[in-house]
């Protein structure tokens, strides 16, 4: 019987740690004439060298994700803790050990999606950390490029420092949201929905205005909105209500076209079954047709909850008080402090996956009875 | 006649509505404008004078259609394309970008739809972040990109195209990844029986399954990657291109430039789903696509 199972990234990482080795130091002596890592160099061999051996045996899958999870973050974590303080003196060995850990970290998810368990926590959980491992890989890589190289801070700051910048200023960062999310988007948002879909309900009891809107509004949502960004700021005045309206104009047109699309989703039958029920046009507007309208709603509150931040940030461009995400944004890269930059961006990328996540779980309350949400 | 019945009457009837509409707000929206200008030069012109006036303010609140209209006609048509002041030189400083960054985000698209259809590794890892990398106000970090990479001496085209390919991608991908997994089983299974090899499968069954996918998520990804193109241009210090000017414009507050530079993008944008979309009809034919 085979003991052995190689992999092709083990393999790999196994001739990335002989190549690091074979092309001396893992960085520039510094000043002093001290070379960095003389301490660590060999535990970080061992580690992916072990990690990629011990993967290769035939052992039990959750094992070997465990092994080489260890092995490649570790590994990874060394690397990067060796770099801090002599930063940009990094050679060919530190970039080919990070890919050789990088290898390992890839056969380590490789393993766990192939896993296939009955239990539903296990399948959950394993589908939260496959993509958790991949994200984390991407700051990891990201951080190793930026130290390893000596990218200029104001080019690219690493993702450590914009995290040390975002705990630093918490209370401005707070108070951004506060002026962007909670006054503008969340305002435009709830009465741009809010009109599509009452507009979309007209719509859809004079057929003369639903053969004029739709094909007006799939027009509208191909043209670039974003373009009366100045002009609202010119007619609503440079506070949050100009954000508001770009927002509300922004959102309204997907809501319209996608409900409007929605009340005809709902099938002859039932409706003929409504008929025979002898039920008026609220009645069966409200248990029949807006029920099975819900999965094209939701898809428009999805798509419309990532339009609406990039409008009221985008419109902040244009004039602002001094407080509100675009304003940091366009005034700190004037001032050249781009880990303040990032750290809004990080911000903003949090709340608008938050605004989505929301909306998703809404979704998956309310149409629990869709196939889409039943399968998964 | 049903086409006519069933479309065009109720939109061009909307429209006459919206025009009408446009005018009705502009002369109240100018009015209180007009009515200052009037205390001040001692004037009190009668109602129909004092509409023909909201309607023809050198700086309106909102200019009126036919300002507009006329504005985007003389920028158009009357000046020389080279001049600085034409709409069809800053559409097209705006369109080039919008082109490279679709061609780049289609392929990346592409590229990335056929990972995950083939890697499971890939599909487990990288679809949830390219769900995620959408809810990122991506718009905000166009002024970074495009100072960063004029930093490394990256200018011009490059940075703005990178913003489209950015925004275009995403619907690419989405709707690459179910084209390609639209074959059914039987389908699939037919070519197992042919003994097919993957990419046998891939190139018979696979891509032509996906084309009709690919142009409808074509179409919404040229349209956003023109809204990238424009945002791009809103810091780059306003040299060129249709954002250039909406912002040039908005500094200075004449609003007849920049409703009809909003036009110009409208235009641009329309022009190129339509285009696409023809494309698109003709490749189906081509590859011998009946209508649904």
């Amino acid at each position: 019987m085979n003991r052995f199972k190689p992999s092709w990234q083990a393999v790999l990482a196994f001739l990335l740690c002989l190549a690091s080795v074979a092309s001396g130091s893992i960085a520039a002596a510094d000043a002093a004439g001290v070379y960095p890592y003389e301490g660590t160099r060999g535990l970080i061999l061992a580690l992916i060298a072990g990690a990629a051996l011990v993967s290769m045996f035939r052992i039990s899958a959750i094992l070997e994700a465990l092994v080489l999870f260890i092995g490649a973050h570790l590994a990874a974590w060394l690397l990067i803790r060796g770099i801090a303080g002599v930063e940009g003196t990094a050679k060919a060995p530190f970039y080919l050990l990070i890919a050789a850990a990088w290898l390992l970290a890839w056969r380590c998810v490789a393993v766990l999606s192939s896993i296939r368990t009955g239990s539903k926590q296990a399948s959950m959980a394993l589908r939260l950390i496959v993509p958790t491992i991949f994200g984390a890989w991407i700051l990891i890589i990201w951080e190793a490029a930026t130290r390893g190289a000596g990218i200029p801070f104001i080019l690219l700051p690493p993702p450590s420092s914009i995290g040390v910048r975002i705990v630093n200023s918490l209370p401005i960062l707070a108070a951004d949201v506060n002026q962007t999310i909670f006054k503008a988007v969340l305002f435009g948002y709830l009465i741009g929905c809010g009109a599509g879909f009452l507009v979309a309900i007209l719509a859809d009891r004079v057929p003369f205005m639903r053969r004029g809107l739709l094909p007006i509004g799939n027009m509208v949502s191909a043209l670039p909105i974003i373009g009366v960004a100045p002009i609202m700021v010119m007619w609503f005045g440079f506070d949050w209500q100009s954000k508001a309206a770009v927002v509300i104009i922004m959102t309204f047109f997907p809501m319209l076209v996608n409900t409007v699309t929605g009340l005809a989703a709902s099938g002859h039958m039932e409706r003929d079954l409504m008929r025979t029920y002898a039920s008026d046009y609220w009645q069966t507007l409200f248990k029949l047709r807006l029920p099975a309208a819900a999965p094209f709603i939701f898809n428009a509150l999805k798509i419309n909850s990532t339009l609406a931040l990039i409008g009221a940030i985008v419109a902040e461009f244009f004039g602002t008080p001094v407080v509100g995400m675009g304003f940091r944004i366009s005034t700190e890269v004037g001032r050249m402090n781009i880990d303040m930059v990032w750290a809004e961006i990080a911000v903003a990328a949090l709340a608008g996956s938050l605004f989505y996540g929301v909306v998703a779980l809404i979704e998956r309350a309310a149409t629990f009875w869709h196939p889409s949400v039943r399968g998964g | 006649m049903d086409r006519l019945r069933d479309k065009i009457v109720p939109v061009t009837t909307l429209l006459a509505i919206l025009v009408v509409a446009w005018y009705a707000f502009a002369v109240i929206l100018n009015a209180p404008f007009q009515r200052d200008l009037d205390r001040r030069a001692g004037e009190t012109p009668g109602t129909v004078e004092f509409i023909g006036k909201t309607l023809t303010q050198a700086k309106p609140t909102l200019p009126s259609p036919d300002q507009v209209a006329t504005n985007f006609f003389e920028n158009t048509f009357l000046r020389k394309i080279t001049s600085n002041r034409s709409l069809i030189y800053h559409s097209w400083v705006t369109l080039s970008s919008t082109l490279l960054g679709f061609a780049f985000g289609t392929v990346l698209g592409i590229v990335i739809a056929v990972g995950i259809v083939h890697v499971t590794t890939l599909d487990r890892s990288l679809m949830p972040w390219i769900i995620a990398s959408q809810t990122i106000p991506i718009l905000a970090i166009a002024p970074m990109i495009i100072v960063v990479l004029a930093a490394v001496g990256i200018t011009g085209l490059i940075p703005k195209a990178l913003i489209s390919t950015y925004l275009s991608f995403f619907p690419v991908a989405v709707g690459m990844v179910k084209g390609l997994r639209s074959p059914e089983l039987m389908h699939l299974d037919l070519m197992h029986t042919y003994n097919a090899s993957p990419s046998q499968t891939f190139w018979k069954l696979r891509m032509p399954a996906s084309v009709p996918f690919l142009f409808t998520s074509m179409k919404v990804a040229v349209a956003a990657s023109l809204v990238g193109a424009i945002v791009g241009e809103l810091p780059t210090g306003a040299v060129a291109g249709i954002g250039a000017k909406l912002l040039a414009a908005a500094y200075y507050s004449q609003s007849i430039d920049m409703w009809s530079a909003l036009v110009a993008g409208s235009v641009v944008a329309a022009l190129l789903v339509v285009a696409v979309g023809i494309v698109g009809r003709f490749v189906e034919r081509s590859m011998g696509g009946r209508p649904a």
